[in-house]
């Protein structure tokens, strides 16, 4: 074959042009934030633990737990929107953040077992089952609930910022850099599922039984954990905006939208897409840890193919580049989810499958994209 | 130590109908010494009762006396139908009892006891039934005597080894039984018969040698210097004849997963070097032309039995068709309105993996479904005693050479292979000269998709068939596309072989798993320092 089966496809901008509001948020904006830290912080414990279960506004435990664990995904999608909607870069590799994270947490809370496991023994299950004496060294800080927090900050960070500094001096882009992530998750997948890595083999990590001395499944601790997301989230929410408004956020959508020119304008692009990447692999490792005591499980699933490329539609779905989509977007994909996978299991793939085609094609700004255009549409006839 | 199966049966075959012969013969001669008893009662018992250690020595002595009357006695006694009574030995068949010696009706006396035998006497009246059947004139049936003697093959049994040894005149078993006689040896208490056992076991160099060598060496009864370095020469010499089996197993495997990899790729190279298109459905392609395969193997099995092996024969055209039509209404459908976003191909495409994954299980069930081989394609050619080159990854080699031949010459030989050639250098213009692009776009589609459709039906021929069965090679295919650099089918090929052979050969040292993970990083390595692949384009026509 000859080297003139090329692919020079015309290249249109994938990116939509977005206007920047020039202050972090309105007096609209803060306001929304404050009702949002309002629900998390009182309305919700309110309506969870003092409400009595009958009563029509008694919010229930499976609900606080659905929430909970869609406010972990939320993380993930707006740590996303960071790399993918405001840098132009497409991760495939998230996932593995997130389970590097929750695996963090997991052999945290495996330690807190104690003797309370089927073996009885100061080793989690799995080890005993193996035949270990001691804990491998990995899981030397593994009794210490700081030192854990700090791994489950510095291992994902770590990671990206390694592989990323790599790929990013190779000027790695755009589809190959996807690819590669997904080839980093999937190695890091089959590592995870053997027995010997330590990490649990293929059933991971579960029957957490207590988290910081608190037993886990209690209410109240299950309120914490979910309030804690909740701050979490906003926290991260606000971060992102101050952030994509620096002059910072600017040299990264700068190079979304031509690279080569932010190059020839004199700035190198490597330490801002290494500082986002880094920072992007952090929120879904932190993302990670919340979301494993509220879910009481973690296994290498969590970095098949798959999860990888489903933060990636919660932020297509909910609109790229808009902060506030990508948390629509992981509501509003994991709520059809478990509507669907109890009502219709088997159309659930057949919806999300469609769910990716259309967005792609008909709403390349998500939902809130649509909405701004339906919203200036109606104004544009309103001054006509 | 496969043996070709039509060779074997051809044999079994002959030997059974020369059995017949002389049973018919026999039977005439021997017909009024019927009952003819050499067993004493004395022998009879001593076999049956007593302690194991007497029982043997009895049973090894009959034996070499090549007792006539000792197989029947021997069936009984391993069917625990023996029973002791009073210093004789009888056999109770239901509600018949006789006499082990004499044969005739008895009356057992109400302390008889029955016959136990535990593993190890078990095995040496296993042992000593397949020594009397040594002698048999049908060749299945020494093979099986051979089989049951080998598990209980010590220096006791070398007289009857011996004897088998000069009678056999099949070569295969005589090399089986000069391996149960190096065995034998081995355990023998003389440390000069078990020198020569493992100069028998150099000689010979297979698999079993090397596990039996081993097995005494790690042995720590063994204690003569001599024989542990005539040990160590044996072993030595062994792995040096087996090396050669074992690099070019490897170099085999590694070939033929080379070869499932570049079918996997080469559709992939296509829809992806050529169009751009990062087709995540690509797998789900290929599964559909493995069901394809799956359905056009039921139509045969149920409507033309007769000509079951040569079902593949339209399997292949179909699995093509089947995926091409998919892939031309994908294209059609969604993939058209993405050009020039690849990061949109890849989601829309996986949402187009789910929906089939999904439509696949709704209409076949999410179980695997089962694809038989055509009966050409089992069994192997034996190279060495340790190397079989099975029929069906030798036909998905040659498959894979005929798909790369064909599809190279479709595009640098054909008017359609021209058009693919000129929409991807340069659209506009390739429009300005009459050339229907979006046809072209269809057609180029379609044929990557067939060309997974082809990849299908080669893996139905080697590995289960099921929904997912497309996801576990998306990753590796893009692995190889992108190593080999995008647009390049040389490039390709050497990706594809590349990453089977390496595979495969770390595979030999480190286990399957890390070995995948380990070739996944120096994927991820080599792409860091070679961003465009092995063949990188030059010119214009690498784009920024």
């Amino acid at each position: 074959m000859s080297a003139v089966m090329t692919s020079s496809m015309p290249t249109m901008s994938a990116m939509p042009a977005v206007t920047v509001p020039r202050s972090a948020l309105g007096s609209k904006g803060w306001t929304a934030v404050a009702v949002a830290v309002i629900t998390v912080l009182v309305l919700a414990p309110v309506l969870n633990l003092l409400v009595p279960e009958g009563s029509a506004l008694h919010l229930s435990d499976y609900a606080v737990a659905l929430i909970g664990k869609i406010m972990c995904y939320a993380i993930c999608a707006l740590a996303m929107d960071l790399i993918w909607g405001y840098t132009g870069i497409l991760s495939l590799g998230h996932g593995l953040f997130f389970a590097l994270g929750g695996y963090g947490m997991g052999m945290y809370l495996m330690r807190q077992i104690g003797r309370d496991g089927s073996y009885h023994a100061d080793l989690p299950d799995f080890m005993v089952f193996l035949d270990w004496k001691t804990v491998p060294w990995h899981w030397a800080f593994s009794e210490s609930f700081i030192a854990q927090m700090i791994l489950v900050v510095l291992v994902p960070g770590l990671l990206a910022f390694i592989f990323g500094f790599f790929a990013f001096r190779s000027r790695i882009k755009g589809v190959y850099f996807s690819i590669i992530t997904q080839a980093m998750t999937f190695a890091a997948r089959l590592l995870f599922f053997r027995n010997e890595t330590g990490f649990g083999g293929n059933n991971g990590f579960t029957d957490f039984k207590r988290i910081l001395g608190i037993p886990i499944a209690q209410p109240s601790t299950r309120m914490a954990l979910f309030v804690l997301t909740g701050l979490t989230l906003i926290g991260f929410y606000l971060m992102a905006r101050w952030l994509v408004n620096t002059k910072f956020g600017r040299v990264l959508q700068a190079i979304r939208d031509a690279e080569s020119r932010v190059m020839f304008c004199g700035y190198n692009p490597l330490a801002y897409k290494l500082a986002i990447w880094t920072l992007s692999a952090v929120m879904c490792g932190i993302a990670g840890a919340l979301y494993v005591p509220q879910v009481g499980i973690i296994n290498p699933s969590e970095m098949s193919p798959a999860s990888g490329i489903e933060i990636a539609i919660w932020t297509a779905v909910g609109g790229r580049a808009s902060l506030i989509g990508p948390i629509i977007g992981a509501f509003f994909v994991n709520g059809a989810k478990s509507w669907f996978t109890q009502a219709f299991p088997e159309f659930w793939l057949y919806f999300l499958g469609a769910l990716f085609i259309l967005v792609t094609l008909y709403l390349p700004d998500g939902i809130v994209g649509g909405v701004k255009k339906l919203l200036n549409k109606n104004k544009a006839e309103v001054e006509a | 130590m496969a043996w070709p199966s039509s060779q074997v049966k051809w044999l079994a075959r002959v030997g059974r109908a020369l059995t017949t012969l002389m049973m018919t013969l026999a039977l005439g001669l021997t017909a009024g010494l019927h009952n003819a008893h050499a067993l004493t009662a004395e022998e009879a018992y001593s076999i049956s009762a007593g302690d194991n250690d007497a029982r043997i020595a009895a049973l090894q002595k009959l034996v070499a006396k090549g007792d006539p009357a000792l197989p029947a006695f021997l069936e009984a006694l391993a069917a625990d139908k023996v029973k002791v009574a009073s210093n004789r030995a009888y056999v109770v068949d239901g509600d018949e009892v006789k006499d082990a010696a004499t044969g005739s009706p008895a009356k057992l006396s109400e302390d008889a006891q029955d016959v136990v035998n535990n593993n190890r006497m078990s095995s040496e009246i296993d042992a000593a039934m397949a020594a009397g059947k040594l002698a048999s004139q049908d060749v299945a049936a020494r093979a099986e005597a051979i089989d049951a003697l080998s598990k209980a093959a010590d220096e006791s049994k070398l007289p009857v080894i011996d004897k088998a040894l000069a009678a056999e005149t099949d070569p295969k078993l005589k090399i089986q039984l000069k391996a149960i006689r190096a065995k034998a040896m081995l355990s023998s208490s003389d440390a000069g018969t078990r020198i020569e056992a493992t100069k028998a076991l150099a000689e010979e160099a297979t698999p079993e040698a090397r596990a039996l060598l081993m097995e005494r060496m790690a042995d720590t009864s063994e204690l003569d210097p001599a024989v542990k370095g005539s040990l160590q020469l044996a072993l030595d010499k062994v792995n040096r004849k087996l090396a050669w089996g074992e690099y070019a197993g490897v170099l085999f495997t590694g070939i033929s997963l080379g070869s499932i990899l570049l079918l996997a790729a080469l559709g992939l190279a296509i829809t992806y070097g050529l169009m751009g298109v990062i087709n995540m459905a690509h797998g789900e392609l290929m599964m559909i032309g493995a069901y394809a395969t799956f359905a056009v193997q039921n139509v045969f099995r149920n409507h033309f039995p007769g000509a079951f092996d040569w079902y593949i024969v339209l399997a292949v055209p179909a699995s093509f068709l089947a995926s091409a039509a998919v892939g031309a209404v994908l294209e059609r459908g969604v993939f058209r309105f993405l050009y020039g976003r690849p990061l949109e191909t890849l989601l829309a495409s996986w949402g187009v993996s789910l929906m089939l994954m999904q439509g696949v299980r709704s209409l076949f069930g999410a179980q695997n479904v089962q694809v038989e081989n055509p009966s050409w394609m089992s069994g192997g050619f034996d190279i060495l005693s340790n190397l079989t080159l099975p029929y069906n990854r030798l036909v998905i080699i040659a498959f894979a050479v005929l798909v790369l031949l064909s599809m190279t010459l479709l595009i640098a030989k054909t008017r359609l292979g021209l058009f693919v050639r000129s929409v991807t250098q340069n659209r506009p213009m390739a429009s300005c000269m009459g050339v229907n692009t979006a046809r072209v776009d269809t057609m180029a589609f379609s044929l990557g998709a067939g060309i997974a459709g082809l990849a299908g039906c080669a893996l139905s021929q080697i590995g289960n068939v099921g929904p997912d069965l497309g996801q576990n090679y998306i990753v590796d295919s893009f692995m190889v596309v992108v190593l080999g650099g995008v647009g390049q089918i040389a490039g390709t090929v050497y990706a594809a072989m590349g990453l089977g052979l390496i595979n495969k050969f770390l595979e030999g040292w480190a286990g399957a798993v890390l070995a995948k993970i380990m070739v996944l990083v120096i994927v991820v390595i080599f792409i860091q320092k070679r961003p465009q692949g092995l063949f990188a384009m030059k010119g214009r026509s690498a784009e920024a």
